[in-house]
């Protein structure tokens, strides 16, 4: 790749106080103006990478880079300054916005945070807000007056407001309603489109996440088990557990792959491939050695982590399929 | 036919119905209990400022001859006590003391307290233990005893009895407002907050405190009346503002001899510091009620 | 609103009060109502059909009385799969406790609701205690807030078990509620019946649900947003399940959910509800890729393919109206729907037929299946394009500036 990448994070590893190992040896790249997404189940790491890549937690192992500088060593206002570039989209709209502040607070906050004088930040916040939709008799309203899709976007003008380069939307679209679901998704193509913001959206809705993303991350279990373009993975997945979870999304003409037995306790993880246990295909070997990221077929871009990689794993077919 | 085209994304439109949506404006009606006791307070206040022009006599006018007259008698509309001084114009007159004992206590210790409360819950374990346990020490005096011996130690003085009762003060205000902040401390957009990259300061002042504001208020109105009743005893041991100055705890202090001979003008103090208090209370609670952002919605 | 606090299958099955352990099985029966042992499961007894007809659910409370379902009316086959599909606040979840008669005296239910010939609305609380459970099933949404934390799961399906007289014996009962939890694919049963509830996972609890809810070897499984709290492998794995069971079983199953993909993979047919009232109704296949009410329309082209092209969406404009909104006359849709004419506003559209067992409520589009342009504004009057497949649909130029 010839551009250089807005967010580079390699290696992250963070356990939590109980032993668990909520990410472990989590790589990715985001580009500029690409989305990326994250996909997977609960206990998987998802948002704890987008909490470490936002520093909002600090790693145990590995760094993250935005826009060409290690974020580790920087703290401080340092800090502070370059979070104007990195902004957040939290799932829950409800708790996300202060309850006893406006919804034109709430963008106003964001913007005097970054040195913006009151006057230019509450035209600026109108002007946003009148953006992504909210109407202007709703700036004075406080959050329990809106609904989750209203409180949505007014979060999303929140993280836009200082012009952000990336923005993490962490379970952005999860809460909501399918048909507001499908307004706020439109919205988010639509201003990067005219902004040129980068999108790592994290999500358990893989079909979600395919729509929106470019590229797309499928994690379990603290680690990337396979990543590559929306339109790879869902035309030719390779790890099984990809496998599993496009079989149950709609619209997807296939019998479910229906996986055996529970999610492992993260605290005791099995040996070698997490997923071993509910795996239709694991092998004696996978209890072995964790499986690198290989590269899946040949191509450099789309790479799982099963020491199958390259068999050719029977996925159930499409229904009708000759 | 021609096909409809639409942008792919539009407003929400409002809906009406049940819910907070339905509401156009933010009328608030101010409830009554806080315009009752606002009312009170507020007069009392002016009362209290203007005591020259409002109290019939100065607070030691009167002679010894006219002492103990019942309520009604003729000039005195509450009586005179033991010593022939007006009631009535010792209540007002005493009125600033009892209520600058009252109300400057609470805004010292709110302050104070608040700001201890607040960084304890924010910053990092040590300090917050550090904190913590200093206010318990505090806190483990019962509160009367600890403001009689703050007081005996600095001495008599209306300065001396608010410096002791603010200190009294501190530490259950801090435990409240740490408990406040603690409950808020992991909320979503207290994340969202440090994540937007503004600075801690300003997260306090702009996140933090408009959400522990309503609580803090009730409490601390509520101390008001604690407070006066305080100071009130304080007087009545012979701190705070002694004799012959007007104070309602001290004239209670005076009048108690009397309290057989004449019960009535013994109590009319009490009453007073009775009904000041209550009147913060009620206050308190409409306050909260008031700001409460969510008072118009119908869940 | 006012449903019950909590509702465990348990309560399900043996008492309606909201205050938990006031009424405890056992307790005086109607005189006419004979407690039957049951068999070990319904094949040998001749199957019944669930018909709710003209069921209103209205909500009283001090100031006003909520009008939370009206006119809704659907059939569960014996052996077949109905989804009621719907939004929050369409009634959907209401519709189906109000079936099970789990609301107290301050709510109104009316209508009528049969199972094989047996009236439900027409027996008495006692007797509807001992249908509830044993041959009406019951399914709740959250399976962590529906065990009792505090008692192992296996005295809980054991309980049922015995309360309906399936088993007389602690032992029998005990014994069964293991082969229950087996039945439902949970592994280790004797293990598992020993834990208690805070040791399972989710998907572990929702099948132990299963299990008690299957215990009496129901006609009909009512089952409310039974996967929606899961995982989405954890899902498949309890939709495999559910249609193991009617298998086994024979049962049929009255699934309530908001999930198109649920819908997709086990619906039979579709019923779907939009603030209160039934908006379209038939077989799955045929209402979920050729829907003919804009509503449905509008909330299958909501969900992402692989097809839709980026932020092309199809997004109805507005939101769904919260539980019981008042609805002036007319549809209540009739405010987001970009087919809405005059008429739609004045009155309140009848489910008609469009099809072979398929009916609609829709008028304007009936008949012809809905196109795109569902987005949705104020009515737009003026032709428009219909007779394409909702799926696969593309927005030729994207959105429209």
């Amino acid at each position: 790749m010839s551009r250089a990448p807005l967010l580079l994070a390699e290696n992250l590893t963070k356990r939590f106080g109980n032993g668990v190992l909520a990410v472990d040896d989590v790589s990715l790249t985001v580009y500029p103006g690409e989305t990326v997404g994250i996909v997977g189940e609960s206990g998987c790491g998802k948002s704890t990478t987008g909490k470490l890549i936002l520093r909002l937690l600090e790693p145990d192992a590995g760094y993250v880079a935005f826009d060409g500088r290690n974020l580790g060593p920087i703290a401080g206002q340092q800090l502070r300054d370059i979070r104007a570039q990195l902004q957040l989209v939290p799932q829950n709209p409800q708790t996300s916005l202060n309850p006893r502040r406006t919804v034109a607070e709430a963008v106003i906050f964001n913007l005097r945070a970054h040195g913006w004088p009151r006057h230019r930040a509450a035209r600026r916040a109108a002007e946003l807000l009148d953006r992504v939709g909210i109407p202007a008799a709703y700036l004075r309203r406080y959050p329990h007056e809106l609904s989750g899709g209203q409180l949505q976007r007014v979060a999303i003008a929140r993280a836009l407001s200082t012009d952000p380069k990336l923005i993490v939307c962490d379970e952005a679209v999860s809460a909501l309603d399918k048909s507001v679901q499908a307004q706020v998704l439109n919205l988010l193509v639509e201003l990067q489109q005219e902004r040129g913001v980068a999108y790592l959206f994290i999500s358990h809705d893989l079909g979600v996440v395919e729509h929106l993303s470019d590229r797309v991350v499928v994690m379990y279990l603290g680690r990337v088990v396979e990543e590559g373009t929306a339109s790879e993975l869902w035309r030719n997945p390779t790890h099984p557990y990809t496998a599993a979870l496009l079989s149950s999304t709609p619209g997807r003409d296939r019998q479910p792959l229906v996986l055996a037995g529970d999610l492992p306790n993260p605290a005791d993880p099995p040996s070698g491939c997490g997923f071993r246990t509910r795996c239709p295909f694991a092998l004696d070997a996978c209890a072995e050695q964790r499986p690198a990221m290989a590269p899946a077929e040949g191509t450099g871009a789309h790479r799982a982590a099963c020491l199958r990689s390259t068999d050719d794993l029977a996925f159930p077919v499409r229904r009708g399929a000759a | 036919m021609s096909v409809v085209e639409l942008p792919a994304s539009l407003p929400d439109l409002p809906v009406p119905g049940i819910g907070g949506t339905a509401r156009a404006t933010h009328r608030r009606h101010i409830p009554l209990t806080v315009i009752i006791p606002g009312t009170f307070i507020l007069l009392l206040i002016l009362a209290a400022i203007f005591a020259p022009v409002v109290a019939p006599y100065g607070p030691t006018a009167g002679s010894i001859a006219n002492r103990l007259q019942p309520i009604g008698s003729p000039g005195h509309l509450l009586g005179t006590d033991e010593q022939g001084w007006d009631i009535l114009s010792r209540l007002i007159w005493g009125a600033r003391p009892s209520l600058l004992e009252g109300i400057v206590p609470v805004v010292v210790a709110g302050v104070i307290g608040t700001f201890l409360g607040v960084v304890a819950a924010l910053a990092g374990r040590r300090t917050h233990t550090l904190i913590m346990r200093c206010l318990d020490v505090l806190y483990s005096f019962p509160a009367v005893l600890l403001a009689i011996a703050l007081a005996a130690a600095l001495g008599a003085g209306v300065v001396n009895a608010i410096v002791a009762l603010s200190i009294v003060l501190i530490a259950p205000i801090a435990r409240v407002a740490e408990t406040e902040v603690a409950r808020i401390r992991s909320a979503d957009f207290m994340e969202a907050a440090r994540a937007s990259g503004a600075s801690w300061p300003s997260i306090v002042v702009r996140q933090v405190l408009p959400n522990i504001g309503p609580v803090l208020l009730v409490y601390c109105t509520a101390m008001v009346g604690l407070a006066i009743v305080f100071a009130g005893g304080l007087s009545l041991l012979g701190l705070g503002v002694p004799p012959p100055a007007a104070e309602w705890g001290s004239m209670l202090s005076t009048l108690d001899q009397d309290l057989y001979t004449q019960p009535v003008l013994a109590l009319i103090p009490a009453i007073m510091i009775f009904v000041t208090s209550i009147a913060f209370n009620v206050l308190g609670d409409g306050l909260r009620d008031l700001l409460d952002v969510r008072s118009e919605t119908v869940s | 609103m006012t449903a019950p606090l909590m509702t465990t299958p348990l309560m399900a099955a043996t008492v309606t009060d909201p205050r938990l352990g006031q009424d405890r099985p056992g307790g005086p029966l109607h005189p006419g109502f004979v407690r039957r042992r049951a068999s070990r499961s319904t094949r040998g007894i001749a199957p019944g059909a669930l018909r709710v007809q003209d069921l209103a659910v209205t909500f009283r409370s001090k100031r006003a009385a909520v009008r939370a379902v009206r006119e809704v009316s659907f059939t569960v086959e014996p052996g077949r799969t109905l989804v009621l599909l719907g939004e929050s606040g369409s009634g959907k979840s209401v519709s189906a406790r109000a079936t099970l008669r789990l609301y107290g005296d301050r709510v109104d239910v009316e209508g009528s609701a049969t199972l094989a010939d047996l009236d439900l609305f027409g027996l008495s609380e006692a007797e509807m205690r001992a249908v509830r459970g044993k041959s009406l099933g019951f399914v709740p949404q959250d399976a962590g807030g529906s065990l009792d934390p505090l008692r192992r799961i296996g005295a809980q399906v054991a309980e049922v078990v015995r309360w309906h007289g399936v088993e007389r014996t602690r032992r029998a009962a005990r014994d069964r509620a293991v082969d229950l939890l087996a039945q439902v694919g949970i592994p280790d049963p004797g293990r598992v019946a020993r834990a208690y509830p805070h040791e399972l996972s989710g998907g572990m609890r929702q099948r132990a649900l299963i299990a008690i809810a299957i215990s009496c070897g129901p006609r009909v499984l009512i089952a409310d947003e039974p996967t929606t709290a899961l995982d989405v492998t954890i899902q498949a794995q309890v939709l495999e399940l559910f249609a193991r069971l009617q298998d086994e079983l024979g049962m049929g199953l009255l699934m309530v959910t908001h999930d198109v993909g649920v819908a997709e993979q086990v619906a039979d047919r579709v019923a779907v509800m939009y603030a209160g009232r039934l908006v379209e109704e038939g077989p799955g296949a045929v209402v979920l890729s050729q829907p003919a009410h804009p509503y449905t329309a509008g909330l299958l082209g909501a969900v992402p393919t692989p097809e839709t092209p980026r932020g092309g969406l199809q997004a109805i404009a507005g939101q769904p109206p919260p539980a019981g909104a008042v609805v002036a006359d007319g549809c209540a849709f009739a405010d987001r729907c970009a087919f809405a004419v005059e008429a739609c506003r004045r009155e309140s559209p009848p489910l008609a037929e469009v099809g072979p067992g398929h009916r609609a409520a829709c008028p304007v589009v009936g008949g012809s299946v809905v196109g795109r342009a569902v987005v949705g504004g104020p009515a737009v009057g003026g032709p428009v394009a219909v007779g394409q497949p909702v799926r696969g649909v593309s927005h030729p130029e994207g959105p429209a500036s």
